[in-house]
């Protein structure tokens, strides 16, 4: 890939509540088209560079472009055409009912006193689809279980067709069927639509099994940026995790799968 | 999101509220009926004199009922509106204008102007109490937001706690008034208790003069406020710039709630439960609620007057009876809802 073609080209930047500092000195390029997992202990700082990445708070020093141009100098109307977030906790209430809610991802592209468009109504029966809540469209989102909520929330960020989707630890709620099956989505974006996707992950395995690059935070530096199959070794886990774990490399398609000692 | 069925609710909301301003003004002491009442205000606007009517009628309809008449509708309507927006702001359906400690900061200024003669300053009622009262009321918002902005994002929780703290500081400072006032006390009370008798066409203008120009602001952001449920850090990642719009929308429904507390005196949940109630009708949808909410607060309030003018045998303050009548009814609501939550 040339320079560039490069989406987000993060130099020198440095990051700090009050006098509190959560990252420094990050230097880092991401590439359209993959799926980047963002992996850390609690409190190394990964919710503060996805915070950075999609501009809602601004680097103390160093600099963040996207696609070559720093991120400040894009409206944030502009930004939420090509960014788009699943956070991990969502409630609402209001009874806005699941076809509102997912229509509300296409806001950025309507215009202020405008109604949908057919392409916007079109991209909302789309994401739905997708995310299999078509059946929920017309229920009120206060009375959705939590697995269909986070459906819910996934379909608004797809229907708002960015090319770049920010998991903040988005399927850390959910169970395991779920999380797989919104995982294989997006991953199936990745690969057919190229879709970048940057996503903070708990759960390691999951990570290992559909991530391309592992980002790891520790202390608020980048500790490595690699292919998961470099990421997940014995070593890295025990002195970022500080954990015991033994990693299968030759397992299941080329996914390393990690086995951690509990006692 | 918006469908035939909520236009019609609109349009029916504002025929009612016609129809509401043109009975009232004929109910009262002198019985006018609906057609003189319209003939009279036709004749007005075209300038022309009638003869066919009682040569009394004109001049209670329009000096003394309609300038009452339309300041409680706009009252109603601005209070409902404020309602509405600071239910969608602070993601808090319960969430009504006085939350913020508005009302307390207009009571407290009130106060103090009718308490200013004991100290010998005389400035006519008229103007003091709600000059005063909107000093107070704006005097309180900034108080708040200083209070609140040791948190950055003005969280609403950080908001809603300084209102209280505010609030009770306020109250005290009331009770002190009163204590203060020794005679004066009972027209501190009545005014905090909310009325409409006496109202001028000045009060109808001042109000006119806010609150519709807030309703247009309102409107204006009426959509991003329907994004900004979806919590402030979402809303912007779609494009909204949700702490500016959040700042600029308190302000406005402050200062509407600042101006129809200085022209009525407290007036309780009519913006509780008219934004409460046109939720369940229309939905959610801030561009359908807000004008609807204006309508339907306006009608509301006009009618709770028009009872305590025309119907009861003695007035009553209208603040005391939306309260009788809207306390219990919203427990009513509030625990119909608890329970089909539950099930």
């Amino acid at each position: 890939m040339t320079h560039n073609n490069l989406l987000f080209h993060i130099d020198k930047l440095s990051f700090a509540y009050r006098n509190n500092t959560v990252l420094k000195d990050i230097d880092l390029q991401l590439q359209p088209g993959k799926f980047y997992g963002l992996i850390g202990a609690n409190g190394s700082g990964k919710s503060t560079l996805l915070e950075l990445l999609m501009a809602t708070l601004s680097p103390a020093s160093g600099s963040i472009r996207y696609r070559e141009k720093d991120l400040n100098n894009y409206s944030r109307k502009e930004l939420a055409t090509k960014l788009a977030l699943v956070p991990q906790h969502f409630s609402m209430d209001f009874e806005y009912s699941v076809r509102d809610v997912v229509l509300m991802g296409r806001h950025p592209h309507i215009p202020r006193f405008a109604s949908p468009a057919h392409h916007d109504l079109e991209a909302v029966e789309q994401a739905m689809e997708t995310m299999d809540i078509h059946h929920l469209q017309d229920r009120p989102v206060i009375a959705l279980s939590g697995g269909e909520l986070q459906r819910v929330v996934m379909a608004r960020a797809l229907a708002q067709e960015t090319e770049v989707l920010i998991l903040d630890e988005a399927t850390s709620n959910l169970d395991i069927q779920h999380t797989i099956a919104i995982m294989r989505v997006i991953r199936k974006r990745v690969d057919e639509n190229g879709l970048t996707v940057i996503a903070a992950i708990h759960d390691l395995n999951l990570a290992a099994a559909f991530c391309d690059n592992c980002l790891v935070l520790k202390d608020g530096a980048l500790f490595a940026n690699a292919p998961v199959n470099k990421i997940f070794t014995t070593n890295i886990l025990q002195s970022v995790f500080s954990v015991n774990a033994n990693v299968d490399q030759t397992s299941g398609n080329g996914h390393p799968h990690i086995q951690f000692q509990y006692q | 999101m918006t469908g035939t069925k909520q236009l019609l609710i609109i349009a029916l909301l504002f025929f009612t509220l016609c129809a509401a301003i043109i009975a009232a003004t004929g109910m009262g002491f002198l019985q006018i009926a609906p057609q003189e009442v319209v003939e009279i205000l036709w004749n007005r606007i075209l300038g022309r004199e009638s003869s066919t009517i009682n040569p009394t009628f004109p001049f209670v309809v329009m000096e003394v009922r309609l300038p009452r008449i339309l300041t409680s509708a706009l009252v109603g309507g601005g209070l409902a509106v404020a309602g509405a927006v600071f239910q969608a702001i602070l993601l808090n359906p319960l969430a009504d204008p006085y939350t913020l400690g508005i009302s307390s900061g207009a009571a407290f200024g009130a106060s103090l102007a009718i308490i200013l003669t004991l100290f010998g300053i005389v400035i006519p009622a008229w103007f003091s109490i709600p000059v005063f009262a909107f000093i107070g009321a704006m005097a309180t918002l900034i108080g708040v937001f200083s209070l609140a902005s040791t948190d950055n994002k003005l969280s609403s929780n950080t908001l809603i706690l300084s209102g209280v703290i505010i609030a009770s500081i306020l109250s005290a400072g009331i009770g002190f008034i009163k204590y203060l006032a020794d005679e004066q006390v009972s027209i501190i009370i009545f005014w905090l208790m909310g009325s409409f008798v006496g109202r001028t066409w000045s009060d109808v203008f001042t109000t006119l003069l806010i609150v519709i120009p807030g309703l247009l602001f309102t409107l204006y952001f009426a959509r991003d406020l329907n994004i900004m449920a979806l919590g402030e850090r979402t809303a912007n990642t779609l494009g909204v710039e949700s702490g500016r719009v959040k700042k600029m929308l308190l302000v406005c429904a402050s200062l509407i709630t600042a101006i129809c507390v200085s022209v009525s005196g407290i007036i309780g949940f009519v913006g509780l439960i008219i934004p409460h109630l046109l939720r369940m009708i229309l939905g959610p949808d801030n561009r359908i609620l807000l004008p609807a909410c204006f309508l339907g607060g306006a009608t509301l309030l006009l009618g709770a007057d028009t009872i305590t003018r025309a119907w009861l045998p003695s007035e009553i303050p209208i603040g005391v009876l939306t309260s009788l009548i809207g306390g219990p009814f919203f427990c009513y609501i509030f625990r119909k809802k608890q329970l089909a939550k539950a099930s």
